[in-house]
């Protein structure tokens, strides 16, 4: 139990924060079992885990917003009990949220004003203007947050953290909504943060970030610590053996997406005004999906990603018809479900609440989007058995696990709902599916099982297009890739032709304009 | 700085909501059951605080309703109007729209199925009956109309337009009573001529129950099978459990308004002309002692669900009756039973917590465990 | 004093109560709470004020618990909403029904006895001065009141590092809970602010308004206080014009039946009700403005994950 101790005496550095034996459990689950690991004064300590691993809990607990039910925090060798975020902040532990906690209606200065103790708004400008430039963070304080892009909220975030003069600083997946070359930038201002002596506890399920920047990096699977390593010490495939355990397995595709071009999916000029000041405005949207290929649509969150598929499932319908066709029947202005009835299928990115109903019973679920598509489930009766029916097939075919016979959606784990969300609609052998972030915070294996079901879904002769953040699972299966960046689409190139790094510059878009980078960046870009 | 040493032990008592895995089947169906008796707790106290005997003013309110004929009799009376609105509001609920103007919708039934024996008083026959009850229907439903439009044409908050519309109301009935729809030879009251023969609701079985619980249960049966089984019924539940999910399902929000606030206007509707037409038998100031108010209670205390429904109509309505006897036997408030009324509703709303969440009262030492 | 000045006094005094309970409401909704249950805090303030000012004839007291009786009704929302995570729709409505019903129950040894009234303040010389005198200086205490309160909820929402946590929690409760805020508990300090107003606001009515006691005397004001925070926007400023334009309407109503207008009274009598529907429908129609100062988690109910 104390491994983890004992190396860092080995080490023979101080250590700034240690846990003995923390354990947190929600119910039946232990989403923290017995984990003792420390953190040394000044280093960039790497947590790695897949989704569900325990690393948000471990962190949460860390920083005062979760009770541990069993072991002890140790600051500096004493214990402490971390009761609040507050009594984090005030022994020296500032953290960065993945989704970030910033109040959008108030403006850069009363965010940043929120976490600290209280002082003058023209002294707290001041600080926050030259901190923010120091860091290469540039930051207006008198800014709204709600007109911020996703990069320039990160950097009040961590703006807000650097001002309370944390010596341990927590980063939750930080690299989730930037480019490449904008984390680039982030790194940089950790190992600035580092060499000042600012321990950084940096949480990710990226390997080539840990290798690239950790001195240590500690693994988690299942709630449990596998080992705290020396990334140097490290491969990426070694890295991925000891988060995943053994089951690591690629997606099974040929080589080659299809030879001859059948267009099913087509959007010419698709344009849509934002329909509140907060949401982005697509322009101009030309793309074909053909038969047999799935197309990956890449780019950084809040660029019109949500806005894209609203258009495409036709929950926002469009001014024109010939803005869409489906297999050559222009659909611009038809419903959701008349482009189910065309074959179209949708999975949209929130499970919860848009996809499937927490309350309903999968086979109500079920009835959800197969009322309109013209089968049995429902006229103006509902067929429960035929419902039911649909419900225990998709479940065996798509390994959905249920506690019981069709139980609320509510009571299925994410990846177990999103495959059962993928199920329903692929159940019905759709000629196009779209789906909006097919993996996203589901666990490896659902996630593989996901993947390798669009790839065959697609080889069977049906247009894929999904929509991800995750551009590792985007060169993992998409046959070409095409680029939202700010409510524009890129030409679709095949995946192939691309690096990404081309695939971040495309992301980063005209976004770098106000983002302070050398210029010839921007040039690069367009 | 806060630094807990070993020795120093701080304890909070706190209470902490956990969501539970699955709603409890069990707390369901207590939750009403467990409200009812803290009211009834409750209402001891109150009358202690009263100075009269809980004990026997318990039994005025709740037991002895029950124990005469007439008394059984009258209560069916009231739960009838109660039940109808409460079974509308459910579905309007359900879809996760407010409207808490019932009380007008009901008065606009009242008034729109006056309109036949008002202008027609010399028409008898078996038609005019239906055409009156017809008339109260759509008067209710154009009446919940208004306030559905302003909220899906204009974006208006339906609770406070349709809330509004309910002082409209009154105060149109009022000046129809006293003014252009007097009755002429009614030495100045503040009533309508007096509804007769074929324009009022038979009464059944020599009782003065009306034909109206009829329309109670056909009500509870066709709500029932629609929520339950019908892709209507789907539609109200799923936009009011995942507004996103409806629309990703293909159903249109404001439709949806639209209709929900029919039916429930039509309901109230319904039973502001079986008012008339049954109980009270012409058009007055008043048609109403708060049933549209009271129905809301009765929706949430009956589960949204029509049987539940029922069961729940019945047991307000024993607060009206009872109130009124604790009014005459011991001198107590009438508004004794407001008072009730909207203490049943609390604790059912707080209780219904129970469903959702497991409650555990955790005592925290603060100080670190002993490792 | 003149008709004009007479009439500018009235509006100003049916101003007052809902000025007042319409700012208790605007902060407790920038908290995002919303409590439905004004109407019944005020009616439950009315008979509270108007009980203790009686038996005391002490009109000071009588406004002292007024508040008292507010508070004490917004408390029993907050544990409900607010501990117990009931929802926030139905639970104001069950406030009100029961506020009504309790002021009733209370009140019904008060009905018909005369009231404990207010002076208006008179300065000499100033309240005396034409045209303004009277309406500046010659007003009851409590209007005055209400004006500051005004002001210093304006000062504390917009100013005040207090009124920055209040909207923090209001527009985002997981954010302020991530950063240490006690969400709950600011939501609870801001209910119960909102449940003194409102009580003040009832006392208001009976202590200064019409001096007596009588059921259901708050007449919907709660209601139209409720509308008031929806057409102000959530700003304080906006919320003193609208409750001098909803006072106007309410008086001129009532000269207008005075005078024998030839419209029945009913009809007049509805104006304040039909206004407000009017006003709400205008107001609603700029989305836009709505979205921007809407809190953004009004009526959301927020449970901890501890």
């Amino acid at each position: 139990m104390d491994q983890a101790a004992s190396v860092a005496t080995a080490a023979g550095e101080t250590v700034l924060l240690a846990t003995d034996g923390l354990t947190k459990r929600f119910g039946s689950l232990t989403a923290c079992d017995h984990i003792s690991l420390n953190i040394r004064h000044g280093e960039v300590h790497a947590l790695l885990g897949e989704n569900g691993a325990g690393k948000s809990t471990l962190v949460k607990m860390l920083y005062g917003s979760l009770a541990p039910d069993e072991g002890r925090i140790l600051w500096e060798g004493r214990p402490v009990t971390i009761s609040s975020p507050a009594e984090a902040r005030r022994l020296g532990i500032g953290m960065v949220f993945q989704h970030f906690s910033l109040f959008e209606a108030l403006s850069v200065a009363d965010n940043i004003a929120l976490a600290l103790p209280p002082r003058g708004r023209r002294e707290l400008a001041d600080t926050i203007r030259a901190v923010s430039r120091e860091y290469g963070l540039p930051l207006d304080p008198s800014a709204g947050v709600a007109d911020l892009s996703v990069g320039e909220r990160q950097r009040v975030e961590i703006v807000r953290c650097l001002l309370q003069e944390p010596r341990l600083i927590i980063m939750d997946e930080p690299t989730s909504v930037l480019t490449p070359q904008e984390a680039d930038l982030l790194f940089v201002t950790l190992r600035r943060l580092s060499a000042e002596g600012v321990a950084i506890l940096y949480i990710t399920h990226r390997l080539s970030e840990v290798l690239e920047l950790a001195h240590r990096a500690t693994i988690l699977r299942r709630g449990k610590l596998v080992e705290t390593a020396d990334p140097k010490a490290e491969s990426a495939k070694s890295l991925a053996a000891m988060m995943v355990g053994s089951d690591v397995g690629g997606i099974k595709r040929e080589a080659s997406g299809p030879a001859a071009t059948t267009p099913r999916l087509v959007l010419s000029n698709l344009s849509l005004p934002a329909d509140n000041p907060f949401a982005t405005t697509l322009s101009d949207i030309a793309l074909t999906v053909n038969a047999g290929e799935v197309l990956g649509v890449a780019g950084v969150a809040g660029n019109g990603q949500s806005e894209f598929f609203d258009a495409i499932s036709g929950e926002r319908p469009l001014a024109r018809d010939d803005m869409m066709q489906i297999d050559g029947k222009p659909v611009g202005r038809a419903g959701v479900n008349a482009r189910r009835r065309l074959g179209a299928a949708f999975v949209p990115e929130e499970r919860i609440g848009h996809g499937a109903v927490p309350g309903f019973r999968l086979s109500e679920n079920v009835v959800l989007t197969r009322h309109g598509t013209g089968e049995q489930i429902a006229r103006f009766v509902i067929d429960r058995r035929a419902a039911r029916d649909v419900e225990s097939r998709v479940g065996e075919r798509f390994d959905v696990r249920r506690s019981g016979p069709d139980p609320k959606a509510s009571a299925l784990s994410g990846g177990n709902l999103q495959k059962f969300i993928m199920g329903r609609e692929i159940d019905r052998t759709p000629g196009i599916l779209v789906v909006n972030q097919p993996t996203w915070g589901v666990d490896a294996g659902a996630a593989r099982a996901i993947r390798q079901a669009l790839v065959d879904l697609a080889r069977n002769g049906s247009a894929v297009l999904i929509i991800s953040q995750d551009l590792d699972e985007i060169f993992e299966i998409a046959d070409r890739v095409a680029v939202l960046s700010e409510g524009k689409l890129s030409p679709a190139q095949p995946t192939e032709t691309l690096t990404a790094e081309k695939v971040g510059l495309l992301m980063g878009g005209v976004h770098h304009a106000h983002d302070g980078l050398p210029h010839e960046e921007n040039a690069r870009a367009s | 700085m806060r630094m807990t040493g070993s020795r120093m032990r701080r304890m909070r008592v706190r209470l902490e909501l956990i969501r539970r895995p699955a709603p409890s089947t069990l707390m369901t169906v207590a939750s009403p059951l467990v409200a009812v008796a803290l009211t009834v707790a409750t209402g001891f106290v109150i009358f202690a605080a009263f100075g009269v005997d809980p004990l026997e003013a318990l039994y005025f309110f709740f037991i002895e309703p029950l124990t005469a004929a007439w008394s059984l009799e009258e209560l069916v009376v009231k739960a009838t109007p109660i039940v109808l609105i409460a079974i509308g509001l459910s579905v309007c609920f359900l879809s996760n729209t407010w409207n808490i103007g019932a009380e007008g919708q009901l008065i606009a039934g009242a008034i729109f199925g006056s309109i036949p024996p008002i202008f027609f008083p010399e028409w008898q026959g078996p038609l005019i009956l239906p055409v009156m009850i017809a008339m109260g229907i759509l008067g209710g439903m154009l009446y919940g109309a208004i306030p559905a439009v302003l909220k899906v044409r204009f974006g208006a908050n339906e609770i406070l337009t349709s809330l509004m519309l309910v002082y409209v109301a009154q105060l149109m009935v009022d000046y129809l009573a006293r003014g252009p729809w007097r009755n002429p030879e009614g030495l100045n009251f503040p009533d309508s001529r007096p509804f007769e023969g074929w324009q009022l609701l038979p009464k059944l079985f020599g009782t003065e129950i009306h034909l109206s619980i009829a329309f109670v249960i056909l009500a509870v049966v066709v709500v029932a099978f629609v929520m339950r089984s019908t892709i209507t019924g789907f539609q109200v539940r799923v936009i009011g459990e995942a507004p996103r999910a409806g629309a990703f399902a293909g159903f249109s929000r404001n439709r949806m308004i639209l209709l929900v606030f029919l039916i429930s206007g039509g309901f109230a509707g319904l039973a502001g002309v079986s008012e008339v037409a049954g109980p009270i038998g012409q058009l007055r100031i008043s048609v109403s002692p708060g049933y549209g108010f009271t129905a809301i209670i009765v929706a949430f205390l009956g589960r949204l669900n029509p049987i539940g429904i029922l069961i729940a109509g019945f047991v307000l309505a024993l607060t009206f009756l009872g109130g009124e006897g604790a009014q005459i036997m011991l001198g107590l408030p009438e508004q004794m039973t407001r008072v009730f009324q909207g203490m049943l509703l609390f604790y059912v709303l707080a209780c219904d917590t129970f469903i959702h969440y497991r409650v555990r009262v955790r005592t925290k030492h603060a100080a670190a465990a002993e490792a | 004093m003149g008709m004009i000045e007479g009439i500018m006094l009235t509006i100003i005094t049916a101003a007052t109560p809902l000025l007042i309970a319409a700012l208790g409401e605007l902060v407790a909704e920038r908290s995002g709470v919303l409590n439905l249950g004004v109407e019944g805090m005020m009616a439950v303030g009315a008979v509270c004020g108007f009980a203790v000012a009686f038996e005391t004839g002490e009109p000071v007291l009588g406004f002292l618990a007024a508040i008292a009786g507010g508070i004490i009704m917004a408390a029993l929302f907050g544990v409900v909403t607010l501990i117990f995570v009931a929802n926030q729709v139905a639970s104001g409505l069950a406030l009100t029904l029961f506020g009504l019903g309790l002021s009733g129950m209370l009140g019904s040894a008060y009905v018909g006895r005369p009231g404990v009234g207010m002076g208006n303040l008179d300065i000499p010389v100033l309240s005396d001065l034409p045209l303004v005198g009277a309406l500046v200086f010659g007003l009851d205490p409590i209007t005055y009141v209400a004006a500051a309160l005004a002001v210093a909820v304006w000062w504390f929402l917009f100013r005040s590092r207090g009124g920055l946590v209040l909207r923090a929690v209001g527009d985002s409760h997981a954010s302020a809970h991530a950063l240490g805020y006690n969400v709950i508990g600011v939501r609870f300090m801001a209910v119960l602010f909102g449940g003194a107003c409102a009580g003040l606001a009832g006392g208001y009515l009976s202590l200064v308004y019409t001096p007596q006691w009588a059921q259901d005397m708050t007449n919907g004001r709660g209601w139209i206080a409720l509308a008031l925070v929806v057409f102000a926007t959530w700003l304080p400023g906006r919320v003193v014009l609208g409750a001098l334009i909803f006072g106007a309407v309410s008086i001129l109503q009532l000269h207008a039946q005075a005078r024998d207008v030839a419209v029945a009274s009913q009809f007049l009598s509805m104006l304040p009700y039909l206004t407000t529907i009017v006003v709400l429908v205008i107001i609603s129609r700029n989305r836009l403005l709505l979205r921007v100062n809407t809190p953004a988690c009004l009526g959301q109910p927020f449970v901890p994950d501890r």
